[in-house]
């Protein structure tokens, strides 16, 4: 069957030739060949910043491109709207969903189309989105907002949005990224039924074992420029896949030196708190770092992880509970105190907690030390000796950037996740809580987080590293708490997957202790 | 009793002039683009209705006129915001000023014509006047805007939420960036509501100059309706329904600060607001106080409900730009 769809005799439904786009400082993509067949799931990788979301944009009808020509079922085609590219059968999932949240899923689904003419007679199209989710195993209820569902099902929403219109293509940007482990399957799932049916896809993920798992062919660019193009999966190895994205060996395996493990730096006990809409998040969350250590905390997404971090930096406040650094209490202490204490946050939400967007490189990297002596000068700041240090962690932090003076809005992912780590790092933290530091980042950027965090740890930091790849925590962590709905179901030290797994859906680590012993 | 049905009836007169502006202002509210130059495009409507009505006798076409009149400077707002994308708040400053200007200069000497110039005619309506109470207040003797308003909110609820147009409204002022990849035009659309928060600003004014205060008084035309009516979109949460219901409150709230200066004695007691001048200030001052309170209550029930508030209002769309 996969024999079949590689032969060359497939149908070529899009062809993209010597494709370029520019932006102001920067060759976005540089005389791009891209091609997709019928039937399969091409996979685009490349470092963040390579250009692959710019390329599937002037494909969805996004962007314009300044030069290349784009054929779509052999008729040569110029974009000028999104709309043109969904008429020709090519929808993109985007990376940050376009879902208007206060409206239904079917509302979101009908926006924009010719039909209904004025009257909007939801329930009927209810029923009609609902058989079309059936076909294709994408479970959603038509009737909910889009604020009540998971990001899983939110993605559901969008690929049936594409599907409706008609696509035949399914541009799917990192789509992964967002979802948990099982939600994964089910997306791979209908993928695949997707493919049987006879649709095609492109498939952006940073996630090697992912594009082993579900791609026919994989098509790798790096600085804008394609590397190799349309490469059948089946013929590379994972290791393959990350030296040709990063133009060297990938070191996959990190050496963890041993530290010496020093005093308690944070100790939690019985921390409570609510969430947005005032449900208990926490419901008594005890847990100690010590100086020298990483320590994960596993748990499937939305179990109270983003809440903690959050309460432990002074941003939300704790209903019950104690949180000390260093043998003092700093429970529902400012932000500042707590940045005073030596607390760092790496937070989740890159864009709208870790930076302000729309500010320069500059201005994001001292926001913690703007009033220390030399940036600080009395109420005023020193703009040549903040460019200055700002200069310096762009060398040291290897910061791909036109100037400090951009504002970081512009920036990919990964330049991102830098200039925050850049920021919290050089602040020379006691305690630092980060959250899915490498969530999006590329395997290089990855490799280089990871190795910022070690060098943490060695020089006697206490790091609480939030995540839900639990590769990452196995190998970065000293021990590794699990959470489950607010609540620490137990402390593995020796790693034992099974045992994180049997904690993250709700089983107690003294619950499976005595099973293990009947 | 008499004397609250009077208050009642003549509030609803009054607040139907809220009523027309407080919705326009929810439909370009709606699209994303706040404007607080509705007090300036009531004006212009109230001027350009007496004009145009002394001049060809036909308050009808005044009406008209007034609502085009309006809906045409709304524009100057609409380019500056959404093609310009500049601030939205001081460019609707300065289209009240801007506004409010006009109406004066072109306003000059209409002071003058009073009884001359032709309304808008008021009548009952048979049958709905029987019903108890409620027919004194809605059905007696009221402007044909007061009876036109009534249709109208009914409408522009089913408009905004059950239909095709409608929907396309909310997603360009919740999420602009996924209406535009959907191939909905989100300039286009957001001119075209702030071209009819204009021609509702305009059919306010003309309601006040052509029939519930008929008369040219200058910027005493409008006394400040259009800030009341900003504020009570917030109250409304952007629903016409509850916009009507917080036009009639307010109407009522007027007509008892002015009214209550007219008896001697008040439920037995002398009354302290009699021919008072200094109490009269203050008087005047309570609908604009109770504006900041009911704005104080609305913004932070509809905080918790997160509903209301178009999330993407008072921000430019600029296509491609990463964030939103
Ligand atoms: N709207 C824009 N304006 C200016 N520069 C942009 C814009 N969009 C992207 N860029 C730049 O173009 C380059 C390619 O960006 P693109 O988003 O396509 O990368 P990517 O491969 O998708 O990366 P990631 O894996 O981080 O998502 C980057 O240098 C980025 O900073
Ligand atoms: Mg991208």
């Amino acid at each position: 069957m996969n024999q079949e769809k590689l032969s060359t005799e497939t149908e070529i439904v899009v062809r993209m030739s010597g494709v370029s786009k520019r932006f102001p400082g920067v060759l976005a993509n540089d005389q791009v060949d891209f091609d997709l067949r019928k039937g399969e799931v091409h996979a685009l990788l490349g470092e963040n910043g390579a250009g692959k979301s710019t390329l599937m944009n002037v494909l969805a009808g996004m962007y314009r491109a300044d030069g290349g020509t784009i054929t779509v079922h052999d008729q040569l085609v110029d974009f000028g709207s999104p709309r043109e590219a969904i008429e020709a059968g090519i929808g993109m999932v985007h990376q940050h969903f376009m879902l208007v949240p206060s409206q239904s899923v079917t509302e979101n689904i009908l926006l924009g189309l010719d039909e209904p003419r004025f009257r909007m007679h939801l329930p009927q199209y209810n029923r009609k989105i609902e058989q079309m989710a059936e076909q294709y195993g994408l479970h959603v209820d038509p009737a909910a907002r889009i604020w009540q569902l998971t990001v899983g099902e939110q993605q559901r929403v969008e690929i049936l949005k594409m599907l409706y219109r008609g696509a035949d293509v399914l541009i799917m940007d990192e789509p992964t990224a967002v979802l948990a482990p099982s939600e994964i399957d089910e997306l791979f799932n209908t993928l695949r039924s997707m493919t049987a049916q006879g649709k095609s896809i492109v498939f952006i993920s940073h996630k090697l074992h992912e594009v082993m798992d579900i791609s026919d062919r994989v098509t790798v660019l790096q600085k804008g420029a394609v590397t190799s193009s349309g490469v059948p999966t089946a013929d590379v190895t994972r290791a393959d896949l990350a030296r040709m994205m990063v133009g060297r060996e990938v070191v996959f395996r990190i050496d963890k030196k041993d530290v010496e493990i020093g005093d308690v730096v944070l100790s939690v006990e019985g921390l409570k708190a609510d969430n947005e809409k005032g449900l208990p998040a926490l419901r008594g969350v005890d847990l100690n770092v010590h100086a020298g250590e990483i320590v994960g905390l596993a748990g499937v997404a939305g179990n109270g992880q983003s809440e903690l971090s959050e309460t432990l930096a002074g941003l939300r406040e704790a209903l019950d509970g104690k949180v000390m650094v260093h043998g003092e209490d700093v429970t529902n202490k400012s932000v500042k105190s707590g940045i005073r204490q030596g607390i760092s946050l790496v937070p989740a939400d890159r864009t709208l907690v870790g930076t302000a967007p729309n500010l320069s490189v500059t201005d994001n990297v001292i926001m913690k030390n703007y009033d220390q002596s030399p940036i600080g000068h009395g109420w005023m700041v020193n703009s040549t000796e903040a460019g200055n240090y700002a200069t310096e962690l762009k060398d040291d932090y290897d910061i791909m950037v036109p100037t400090i003076d951009t504002s970081v809005r512009l920036l990919s992912g990964g330049n991102l996740q830098k200039v925050i780590l850049a920021r919290e790092i050089s602040s020379d933290p006691k305690l630092m809580i980060a959250v899915q530091p490498t969530r999006g980042l590329d395997v290089g950027a990855i490799e280089g987080v990871q190795k910022l965090l070690l060098e943490q740890r060695e020089s006697g930091a206490a790091i609480l590293l939030i995540s839900e790849e639990l590769e990452e925590l196995l190998s970065l962590s000293d021990r590794i708490y699990v959470i489950y709905e607010g609540e620490i179901m137990g402390e593995v030290l020796d790693g034992d997957i099974d045992k994180i797994g049997q904690m993250m859906t709700g089983t107690r680590l003294e619950q499976i202790d005595t099973q293990g012993d009947a | 009793m008499d004397f609250i049905l009077i208050i009642l009836a003549s509030g609803v007169a009054t607040g139907t002039v809220l009523l027309y502006a407080t919705v326009g202002e929810a439909f370009s509210e709606r699209s994303g683009i706040l404007n607080l130059g509705v007090e300036g495009m009531m004006l212009i409507g109230a001027m350009t209705a007496y004009k145009v009505s002394a001049a060809t006798n036909n308050p009808w076409l005044g009406l008209l006129v007034a609502m085009f009149a309006a809906g045409a400077i709304s524009q100057v707002h609409a380019f500056i915001t959404i093609t310009l994308q500049s601030d939205q708040v001081v460019s609707g400053l300065a289209l009240n000023f801007l506004a409010i200007g006009i109406s004066l200069v072109l306003g000059e000497g209409l002071t003058s014509l009073r009884d001359v110039v032709p309304s808008l005619p008021s009548f009952s309506i048979p049958v709905l006047v029987q019903i108890p109470i409620l027919g004194r207040i809605f059905f007696t003797n009221q402007s044909v805007m007061v009876y036109l308003g009534f249709i109208f909110v009914p409408l522009a609820w089913y408009y905004i939420n059950r239909t095709r147009p409608g929907l396309h409204l909310r997603a360009v002022g919740e999420y602009p960036a996924a209406a535009d990849t959907l191939g909905i035009g989100v300039y286009s659309l957001r001119y075209f509501y702030v071209f009819v928060g204009g021609l509702l600003a305009g059919l306010g004014g003309a309601t006040i100059s052509l029939s519930i205060s008929p008369g040219w008084f200058g910027a005493l035309t409008t006394a400040g309706q259009g800030w009341i009516a900003i504020g009570l979109v917030i109250f409304a949460q952007w629903n016409p329904v509850r916009a009507a219901f917080g036009a009639y409150t307010f109407g009522a709230l007027r007509r008892l600060v002015l009214d209550i200066q007219g008896p001697a004695t008040l439920l037995g007691f002398a009354n302290p607001f009699f021919y008072n001048p200094h109490n009269a200030f203050f008087l005047k001052m309570i609908p604009f106080a109770f504006t900041i309170v009911v704005l104080v209550i609305g913004s932070r029930e509809a905080n918790r409900k997160r509903i209301g508030t178009p999330s993407a209002l008072g921000l430019p769309y600029i296509r491609g730009q990463r964030g939103l």
